[in-house]
């Protein structure tokens, strides 16, 4: 990381932004899966189902609040012209582990990930480079997996998961820089707009 | 043991981070401070009833038809229906977390459930359209799909590998 003086204040991206209609189908899941359980089955096992999660929730909160912490000092800490700047001059091999590693750590939302992939082609990244940031920040996002991957399922499952998929990345990046993809983007020659 | 180890090493990466941020200029480190309760505060409830939500689900879930379509015997075919269903999962940062946890719980194979995981991380419908289609050129979207499309099945494999 490199000392650059602080920038005057930008608007920092939100993780929420848009009404998630995700979240809401999981609202009605839970509530109506509770409501269920409770009709069915009674006060006693429902209760001992949200003791169990209320634990769970409880072991994992240290670890969602530092990993939010982390996450908000990184986007304070690395200004989005830095990472451009250092992905545009990537290429080769090298500039797809690079991409795919600023892709696993950058705390960001889809609305800043696909089009600072889309600017980072426009600077000269090729197409490879874009796919596989894109790639490492869906797959192996730290912010997201520790935040929500984490309570849900457990170190092991994480650790493990990624252990598989940190080739990933680099695996689409270079299989779509095959030259029967050419005419799929125009990346080096044709800049995207 | 290794999750108090994690949980260190997080507090130390934060910690490390605070210091850096404060050396360069006090503010920023306030900013970042701020940055982080507005997003706990926001997150806080969805995880709550997401965690909620993943227990009861498994409690409810069918667990023969779990078993029959994701559970140890279902193979290869067992693996194309959970990238499908991750495919036709929702986005957002709960939705396929919740429901490949509660599928586990249920009765499913670990390495279904990872291809679960990884086929909604990767070309989840719902995101590809709203983010992806409307910020990158359709061409690229289509690439990076078609390129994506036989991970989940790597994943599944590597994970009956190794564990």
């Amino acid at each position: 990381m490199t000392p650059d003086k602080p920038k005057p204040q930008r608007a920092l991206p939100r993780v929420e932004r848009d009404f998630d209609w995700g979240f809401l189908i999981v609202a009605a899941l839970s509530f109506g899966s509770a409501g269920y359980v409770l009709m069915t089955e009674g006060w006693a096992v429902a209760w001992a189902i949200l003791l169990e999660d209320a634990w769970l929730f409880l072991s994992i909160l240290p670890k969602v609040m530092l990993g939010i912490l982390i996450g908000a000092l990184i986007r304070v800490l690395i200004a989005r012209e830095t990472i451009e700047k250092h992905i545009g001059e990537g290429s080769g091999l090298k500039g797809l582990i690079l991409a795919g590693a600023i892709g696993i750590v950058f705390p960001a939302g889809p609305f800043t990930i696909f089009p600072l992939a889309v600017i980072m082609l426009a600077s000269g990244a090729d197409r490879g480079a874009a796919l596989s940031f894109i790639t490492g920040w869906l797959l192996l996002g730290l912010n997201r997996a520790i935040i929500w991957e984490l309570p849900f399922f457990g170190t092991d499952f994480v650790l493990l998961r990624f252990l598989i998929s940190l080739p990933v990345p680099v695996l689409v990046g270079l299989a779509s820089r095959l030259p029967i993809f050419d005419r799929f983007s125009g990346s080096k020659t044709k800049r995207a707009s | 043991m290794i999750v108090f180890g994690l949980t260190l090493l997080l507090a130390s990466v934060a910690i490390w981070l605070s210091w850096v941020a404060a050396r360069r200029n006090p503010p920023v480190l306030k900013d970042g401070f701020m940055e982080a309760r507005d997003q706990f505060l926001n997150l806080l409830p969805k995880l709550i009833i997401g965690i909620m939500g993943a227990g009861f689900v498994a409690h409810i879930l069918p667990k023969d038809t779990v078993l029959a379509w994701f559970g140890p015997n279902s193979g290869l075919m067992g693996t194309a229906l959970a990238s499908l269903a991750g495919a036709a999962t929702p986005g957002g940062p709960v939705v396929g977390y919740a429901i490949g946890a509660a599928a586990l719980k249920a009765g499913a194979d670990l390495p279904q459930v990872m291809a679960y995981v990884t086929a909604w991380s990767l070309y989840t419908l719902h995101r590809m359209f709203s983010w992806e289609v409307s910020t990158m050129p359709a061409r690229l979207v289509l690439l990076r799909a078609g390129v994506s499309l036989p991970v989940p099945f790597l994943v599944a494999g590597l994970t009956t590998a190794l564990r």
